[in-house]
C-alpha cells in the first residue's frame, strides 16, 4: 500500500493517470458504481455529479485543474483515483480548499460547504475513477465494540499509528515540519477515511492490513483512552519531557522558595 | 569513646538502680543513661550542638537527602507488590483496556499496583516525582557548590563523592524507569543496548554480557532489579553517610561577612534550632512529593502499554536527567565507519557513552585544574560570591548552556509540535547552538561579573543610590548617594584577590603560566584602604559625584 500511495504522486504517473481517467471517464462510465446503478438512482448520480463539477470548478479547479488531473506548480495531487472518501474527510475536516498550498494542508475548525455540497464534491470525484467510497455508518460506528475489541484495538493503535501520533493520539513531528496532528476528537468517519485514503505523509491503511472491524476497535480505543480519567493533571499526554519540566518548574521551584522562607525565617538562638 | 560514662553529666550509677525513689526525672534520664553507657550518647551530643549556616542555598542538599529518604519509603512499598520477572502473561487485571494483551509479568504488576492495590498509584507516581526530584536536588545543590568554590581545599574529596552520587543517582532512575516494562522503558532499554553496542571493539560482547543474550532477553529485569533495589541504593547509602560524614568532620562553609572568618563558623547550633528547621523542611519536601504525586499525572504505563519491540511511540522520551544523552544522539550526523565487515558507530557512541564520560570527567578533575591554574594551595572555609570568580562562573554557565541545548534537542519532537516549527530546522538551529550558545553564555557571563565586580566597587567607595535626584548650582543633575554601612564594607571587600603565579621561568610550564594571567586578568580589584579614605572626604559633595557620567546625564 506504500507503494500505491508514493506512486500515485510520482510525477511521471500523472500524464498516465490522466490518460487512464480519461478513458475511465470518457468510455466506462456508467460501471464506475455498478452496485447502485438502477436507472432513476443514475439520474440523480448524474445530477449530483454534474453539481459536484460545477463547485470543483469554482472551488477546486485553481489548483487541482478543470478535471482533477492535478497541477504540478500548485503541488496539488490528481484526484481521479482517490475516491469520495478522500473528498469528503479533506473538505469537512477543512483541509481543503486548502489555503496555502506550499504547507501542509492543516485542518480549520468548521468546512465551508454543506453537506450537500460536500455529497457532490465526492460524488463527481467519485465519477473520475476508484477510490474508497464515504463509508457508511456500520462501517466505522465504534459502539458495538467490546471491552476486549477496545483492548485490541489498543495493540493495534500502538503497532501501526503511535509511531506517528503519539501513545494517546497527541500528536507528534514528523520530518520537513511535517506535523502528525492530534487525533483525540477527530469524528469516527473522518477516522475512518483517515485510514483509507491516507492524506499527506500518512500511509493509507487498506481492508487487506485493517479491516473495517478493526478500525472500530482502533477507534473504540482512542476514544476511551481519552475519556478514561488520569491520574492527575495528564500534562497533555506528552510524556517524560512534559514531567521532567513540571519536575523542575513546580517541583525543585517552589521548594526553593520555601527554602528562601526557612532561611529568612530569624531564630535567636 | 572509650569514657563515655565520665562525659556525661547525668550518669549517677545509682540513679539507674533505685528508679522507683526518684520517677521524675529519672523517666527520661534512665533510658539516656542506659543508651549513655552502652553507645556514648553523650559524646554524639555533643556533635549535636555543630553549628550549620543559614543561606537558602544550603538546604538544595537537604532536598535530595530528603527525596532520597522519601524514595526509601515508597521503594520499599513498591517492592512488596512488583514481580521483576519477563515471563509472559495474559493480562487479566481491571484495567479493561489491556485486558487479555500479553504482557511481562514486570508490566502486570505494574499494572495492578497502579489499579488493584489500594494507594499504589499513589505511590508510585510519588516514588515517580520523587525520583526526579532527587536527581534535580543533586544537580542544583552541586550547582549552588560549584558557583560559591565550596569545592576548593579541603573539600574536593567531598566534591568526589557527589560527583559519584549524581553519576550512580542516574543509573539508579534509569534502572527503574526501566523496571515496569511498559513500551517507553522498553525503548530506553534498546537505546542503552545500542549504547553499549557502539562502544569499539567489546560493543558485542559486552551486550551480551549485560542482558545475557542478544536484547532482551529474559534477565535483563531481574538484573536490573537486583541493581535498582539492593546495588545502587546500598552504594547511595554509603556515599550519602561518607558525604555527611565528611561535612561534619569539615564544617560547614560560610559566606563572608563581618565576623565570619576562614577560621570559625558562624550559625545556629544543629539543636535544637537548626533540627526544628531541617526537620521542618523534610515535612515541606515530604508535603510537596505527594502533593505532586497526588495531583501529576507521572508515567501512565497503561497508556504506554507493555513493551513490544515492534512498537514505538511519538513522544518516546527518557525522564530528564538522561534527556542531555537523547539529544546529543538526535542531532549528532550520521558518521560511520564500515571497515571489513565491521560497524564503528560514531553517531551513537560519542553523544552518548563519550559524552556522558566527558560530563563526568569534567566534573571530577575541575577543581584540581582550578588549584593547578590557580597554584592556590590554601583553605578555604569562605564562599566565594559568584561574581569575584568570574572565569569559573563563565565556565558554569557555559556549560549549563551546553547542557540545556542538549536538553533541548532531546525534546526537538515536542518543541516542533507545541510551537509550530519544523522538526528538521529545530535539528540545524541545535547543531549550531550547541557550540555556539555556551561560548557566548561564557562571554557574556563574565562581563556579567566583571560590572557586578565595578558595581561593587562603586558601592563600597561612594555608597549606595538614594534614588534622589539632585540639581546642582549650574544646572547639572545628579544622583544623592549614601555611605553604606561598614559591615557591608567588609563583606563586599573581604574576597581574595586572584593572582597570576609569579614568573619563575622553567618551573611552571608555559601553558600553566598563561592560563594562571588568563584566569587572573580583568578583575576589578578590592578597593585599597587610601581609595576609601579618599572617597569618604571625597563624599562630603557626594551629589556631585558621576555628574558627569552617562547615566545621571539626565541635565538640561
Ligand atoms: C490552494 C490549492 C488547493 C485548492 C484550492 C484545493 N486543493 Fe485539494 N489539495 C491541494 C494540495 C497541495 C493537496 C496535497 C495536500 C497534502 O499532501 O497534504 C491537495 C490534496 C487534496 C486531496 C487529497 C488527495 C489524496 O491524495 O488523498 C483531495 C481529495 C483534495 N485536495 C480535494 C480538494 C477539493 C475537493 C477542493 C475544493 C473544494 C480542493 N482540493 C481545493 C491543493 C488545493
Ligand atoms: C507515518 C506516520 C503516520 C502513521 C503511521 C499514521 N498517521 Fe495518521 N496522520 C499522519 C499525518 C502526517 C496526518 C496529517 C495529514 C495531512 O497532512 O493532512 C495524519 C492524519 C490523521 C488523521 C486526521 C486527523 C484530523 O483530525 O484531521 C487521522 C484521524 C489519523 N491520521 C489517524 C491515524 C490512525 C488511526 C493511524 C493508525 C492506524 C494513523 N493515523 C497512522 C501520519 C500518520
Ligand atoms: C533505594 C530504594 C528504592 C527502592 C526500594 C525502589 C524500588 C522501586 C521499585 C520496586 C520500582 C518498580 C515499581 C514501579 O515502577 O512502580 C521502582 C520504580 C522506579 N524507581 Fe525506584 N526504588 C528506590 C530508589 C529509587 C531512586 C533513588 C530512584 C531515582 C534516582 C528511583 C527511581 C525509580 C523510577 C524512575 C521508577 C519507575 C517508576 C514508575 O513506574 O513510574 N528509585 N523503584
Amino acid at each position: 500500500m506504500r507503494f500505491l500511495t508514493s506512486g500515485r504522486r510520482h510525477k511521471a504517473a500523472r500524464p498516465l493517470l490522466l490518460l487512464l481517467s480519461l478513458f475511465l471517464v470518457g468510455a466506462v462510465y456508467a460501471a464506475v458504481s455498478p452496485a447502485t446503478s438502477s436507472s432513476a438512482e443514475g439520474v440523480a448520480d448524474a445530477q449530483l455529479v454534474a453539481a459536484g463539477k460545477n463547485l470543483f470548478a469554482v472551488n477546486c479547479a485553481s489548483c487541482h485543474g478543470l478535471n482533477a488531473e492535478g497541477l504540478a506548480q500548485q503541488g496539488a495531487p490528481n484526484l481521479t483515483n482517490v475516491g469520495a472518501a478522500a473528498v469528503d474527510f479533506q473538505v469537512r475536516t477543512r483541509r481543503m480548499p486548502m489555503a496555502n498550498p506550499l504547507t501542509q494542508a492543516v485542518p480549520g475548525s468548521k468546512t465551508i460547504f454543506t453537506d450537500d455540497e460536500i455529497k457532490a464534491l465526492a460524488a463527481y470525484v467519485a465519477s473520475l475513477g476508484n477510490g474508497p467510497a464515504i463509508p457508511d455508518q456500520n462501517q466505522y460506528d465504534p459502539s458495538n465494540v467490546s471491552a476486549e475489541g477496545a483492548a485490541r484495538g489498543g495493540d493495534l493503535f500502538r503497532t501501526n499509528c503511535s509511531a506517528c501520533h503519539n501513545f494517546k493520539g497527541a500528536g507528534g513531528a514528523l520530518p520537513n515540519g511535517v506535523v502528525a496532528p492530534r487525533i483525540e476528537n477527530t469524528p469516527p468517519e473522518q477516522v475512518w477515511e483517515a485510514l483509507r485514503t491516507g492524506p499527506g505523509q500518512m500511509p493509507v491503511f487498506a481492508a487487506g492490513a485493517i479491516p473495517d472491524q478493526d478500525v472500530q476497535k482502533v477507534i473504540a480505543y482512542i476514544k476511551q483512552v481519552n475519556a478514561a480519567p488520569s491520574a492527575g493533571l495528564s500534562l497533555g499526554g506528552l510524556g517524560p519531557v512534559a514531567e521532567g519540566f513540571w519536575a523542575w518548574v513546580a517541583g525543585i521551584g517552589s521548594l526553593v522558595l520555601f527554602a528562601i522562607w526557612i532561611a529568612t525565617r530569624g531564630t535567636r538562638a | 569513646m572509650a569514657k563515655p560514662a565520665e562525659l556525661s553529666p547525668a550518669s549517677p550509677a545509682m540513679e539507674v538502680r533505685t528508679p522507683p525513689k526518684d520517677p521524675g526525672p529519672s523517666k527520661l534520664a534512665g533510658p539516656a543513661t542506659w543508651v549513655d553507657e552502652r553507645i556514648g550518647l553523650a559524646k554524639l551530643m555533643s556533635n549535636i550542638r555543630k553549628v550549620f549556616p543559614d543561606h537558602w542555598s544550603f538546604l538544595l542538599g537537604e532536598i535530595a537527602l530528603y527525596s532520597f529518604v522519601i524514595l526509601l519509603l515508597t521503594g520499599v512499598f513498591l517492592t512488596i507488590w512488583f514481580k521483576p520477572s519477563m515471563a509472559e502473561v495474559d493480562y487479566a487485571g481491571s484495567y479493561e483496556l489491556l485486558r487479555h494483551v500479553r504482557m511481562s509479568e514486570a508490566f502486570s504488576s505494574t499494572l495492578s499496583i497502579s489499579f488493584d492495590i489500594r494507594g499504589g498509584l499513589l505511590v508510585r507516581q510519588i516514588h515517580h516525582w520523587s525520583a526526579m526530584l532527587f536527581v534535580a536536588a543533586m544537580t542544583v545543590h552541586m550547582l549552588r557548590v560549584f558557583f560559591t568554590g565550596a569545592f576548593r581545599k579541603p573539600r574536593e574529596l567531598n566534591w568526589l563523592i557527589g560527583v559519584g552520587l549524581l553519576s550512580i543517582g542516574l543509573v539508579e532512575g534509569f534502572a527503574g524507569y526501566s523496571l515496569p516494562d511498559d513500551l517507553l522503558s522498553g525503548t530506553g532499554l534498546r537505546f542503552v543496548d545500542g549504547l553499549i553496542r557502539s562502544i569499539p571493539l567489546i560493543g558485542t560482547w559486552a551486550e551480551f554480557f549485560v542482558f545475557a543474550g542478544e536484547f532482551p532477553g529474559t534477565l535483563v529485569i531481574p538484573r536490573l532489579y537486583m541493581v535498582h533495589i539492593l546495588l545502587v541504593p546500598g552504594l547511595l547509602l554509603g556515599l550519602i553517610s561518607a558525604h555527611m560524614a565528611l561535612l561534619v568532620y569539615h564544617k560547614h562553609t560560610h559566606w563572608p561577612a563581618p565576623g565570619r572568618t576562614n577560621h570559625n563558623i558562624q550559625g545556629y547550633p544543629f539543636f535544637p534550632i537548626y533540627v526544628a528547621k531541617a526537620g521542618g523542611f523534610f515535612f515541606i519536601v515530604f508535603g510537596i512529593t505527594i502533593l505532586m504525586g497526588a495531583l501529576i499525572q507521572i508515567n501512565p504505563v497503561w497508556l504506554y502499554g507493555p513493551y513490544n519491540p515492534s512498537q514505538v511511540t511519538a513522544g518516546s522520551q527518557p525522564d530528564w536527567y538522561m534527556g542531555f544523552v537523547e539529544g546529543a544522539i538526535r542531532i549528532i550526523p550520521n558518521w560511520e565507519w564500515h571497515v571489513l565487515g565491521t560497524t564503528w558507530s560514531w553517531n551513537i557512541f560519542l553523544p552518548g557513552v563519550a559524552l556522558m564520560g566527558l560530563l563526568f570527567t569534567a566534573l571530577a578533575v575541575y577543581p584540581f585544574i582550578e588549584a593547578w591554574i590557580t597554584g592556590d594551595k590554601s583553605e578555604h572555609h569562605l564562599l566565594d560570591r559568584p561574581r569575584n570568580a568570574p572565569n569559573r562562573t563563565a565556565f558554569g554557565v557555559a556549560g549549563m548552556a551546553a547542557y540545556g541545548m542538549l536538553w533541548l534537542a532531546g525534546g526537538n519532537d515536542i518543541i516542533a509540535t507545541q510551537f509550530q516549527v519544523s522538526l528538521n530546522n529545530v535539528t540545524y538551529f541545535m547543531r549550531v547552538a550547541v557550540f555556539v550558545v555556551p561560548v557566548l553564555a561564557f562571554i557574556v557571563t563574565k562581563r556579567i561579573c566583571l560590572s557586578l565586580q565595578r558595581a561593587d566597587k562603586d558601592r563600597v567607595l561612594h555608597g549606595s543610590e538614594t534614588n534622589i535626584i539632585v540639581r546642582s548650582p549650574d544646572g547639572g543633575y545628579s544622583e544623592a548617594h549614601v555611605p553604606i554601612s561598614q559591615g557591608e564594607a567588609y563583606s563586599l571587600t573581604r574576597h581574595p584577590q586572584l593572582d597570576a603565579l609569579p614568573p619563575n621561568g622553567e618551573k611552571l610550564g608555559r601553558t600553566r603560566q598563561r592560563l594562571s594571567r588568563w584566569y587572573a586578568d580583568g578583575q576589578v580589584p578590592t578597593p585599597t584602604v587610601e581609595e576609601i579614605e579618599a572617597a569618604a572626604h571625597h563624599s562630603d559633595a557626594p551629589a556631585l559625584e558621576g555628574s558627569d557620567t552617562a547615566e545621571s546625564g539626565v541635565s538640561h
